[in-house]
């Protein structure tokens, strides 16, 4: 018996957006995706299709990975107008492909956003990301021995509460899903997860200030209380944390002694 | 005052005002359903009402002032963050697809306020940037929706305040930062009722009205 005639092998059509720079005008290309398993991911997927083009001569589709378990924040493309795929609270390295049925034709396009540049087919710069942590999603500490636990009570409900959006892995989903490119919920996380604890509360007003003029100056759209960040985010993180943003960005802006 | 500027020149000190200028509006409607329910009481009810408003002296222009104010900043901010909006994702999706946020209302915000926006000056210059010497209100109100026309108008465009006030409402909350795993389901629930009371309550008048002719 050979692969195809396996009853859990697919074909499918995909388009893939093909770019090959920054600066170059990109496209939707069609390739077939023969004998795919459907216990792959949609990672692998495109690994074997990359396989094929290689075998071909040509330029294979370049596309972010990493640890594919889900919980490095690597991966990510469109997939049929959903980021991370169909199926909800997961990333696309744990999509599989049983979601999938024979002869589907599938979109793969890259986040698209202002502020996120391809760098080629299906990479996108997200650095801004990274200059939005370095804006003050960080706490201020003196190294020295490790503190002893519970050395600072927490209610267990609030340290549940800043676990929930520190379980953001940055992959830029929201930006990607959110119909005006707005990076408010990767935000809203951020600040949540440092201003719901004690050891984030001194530079609570400074770093919502920071981070809230930093996020405007990188060119993210604003938020129009969609919720499409919070369904399509691999983590499920609620909006609840861009109220949470909205309301310590105020209360900072107006009513601390952070003068900016 | 630097800091003043900045905070609400910022992405969330525009949507503050989105907020709370659209949360004024609520409350302008829901007085001025209240007046238009005299309607119903007959010709004479809804003439005294008119008068007696008339008979405040300078509250009336100093609360069209400020609802002029309102209504300037709703509009410019909404058209200002509609725009940022647009910009800030230059190629768009081949397949767009709604992940399970979206609803009718949220997506269709700057359309409906757009023709809000025509329907209010339309409404002003029908029904009060007009001579009025010789004819009472009703007169003038009864006189507008004798034409069929005017009737299917009004009704049409009070759907749009429907979904324009079930998404916003409970928006401006959000914005404000008010969310409260206690208070948040009622205020949806309020955004939702709000909706349909303003948008039957103001749509079924013109309809009682030409009926009654």
């Amino acid at each position: 018996m050979t692969n195809s005639e396996t009853k859990k092998d697919i074909n499918l059509t995909l388009k893939v957006w093909r770019q090959k720079g920054p600066d170059v005008k990109g496209k939707l290309e069609t390739y077939q995706a023969k004998n795919i398993s459907t216990d792959m991911s949609f990672l692998e997927m495109i690994d074997v299709v990359n396989e094929d083009l290689i075998l071909e001569g040509k330029d294979p589709i370049a596309f972010d990975h990493d640890c594919r378990e889900g919980i490095c924040g690597m991966c990510g493309c469109v997939v049929d107008g959903r980021a991370h795929g169909p199926e909800q609270g997961t990333t696309l390295c744990q999509l599989h492909m049983r979601h999938f049925s024979n002869n589907d034709v599938v979109v793969v396009e890259p986040w698209r956003s202002r502020a996120f540049k391809v760098i080629k087919d299906l990479v996108v710069d997200r650095s801004p990301l990274d200059k939005l942590i370095q804006a003050g999603g960080f706490i201020s500490a003196n190294v020295g021995g490790a503190p002893d636990a519970n050395a600072i009570p927490i209610p267990h409900d609030t340290a549940e509460l800043s676990m929930d959006a520190a379980a953001c892995i940055g992959c830029g989903a929201c930006v990607a899903s959110c119909p005006n490119a707005s990076a408010m919920l990767f935000v809203g996380a951020k600040i949540s997860q440092l201003a719901l604890l004690p050891q984030g509360k001194p530079e609570a007003a400074k770093r919502a200030i920071s981070m809230v003029k930093t996020m405007d100056e990188l060119g993210f759209g604003n938020c129009t209380n969609e919720a499409e960040c919070e369904a399509d985010c691999p983590k499920e993180i609620s909006i609840t944390n861009i109220a949470r943003l909205n309301r310590e960005f105020l209360k900072a802006g107006l009513f601390s002694t952070v003068a900016k | 005052m630097n800091w003043l500027f900045n905070t609400l020149w910022s992405s969330i000190g525009k949507k503050l005002f989105m907020a709370l200028t659209g949360l004024c509006f609520c409350g302008f409607l829901t007085t001025h359903l209240i007046g238009n329910l005299t309607l119903y009481a007959g010709k004479d009810a809804f003439n005294s009402y008119a008068e007696h408003l008339h008979s405040l002296g300078p509250i009336i222009p100093i609360a069209e002032m400020g609802l002029l104010l309102l209504f300037v900043i709703h509009v410019l901010t909404g058209l200002t963050l509609f725009y940022k909006n647009f910009r800030a994702r230059p190629t768009r999706y081949a397949v767009n697809k709604n992940a399970g946020g979206r609803t009718i209302a949220s997506f269709t915000m700057p359309y409906t306020g757009v023709i809000l926006f025509s329907f209010i000056l339309f409404h002003l210059l029908q029904l009060h940037f007009i001579d009025k010497t010789g004819t009472t209100i009703y007169e003038i109100v009864s006189d507008t929706f004798s034409q069929k026309s005017n009737v299917a108008i009004y009704c049409i465009v009070m759907i749009f305040v429907g979904l324009h006030v079930s998404h916003g409402f409970w928006s401006a909350f959000q914005t404000l930062g008010a969310d409260h795993v206690k208070y948040t389901p009622f205020i949806k629930k309020l955004s939702l009722l709000l909706s349909i009371i303003f948008g039957v309550g103001f749509g079924l008048i013109p309809i009682y009205i030409s009926s009654i002719l």
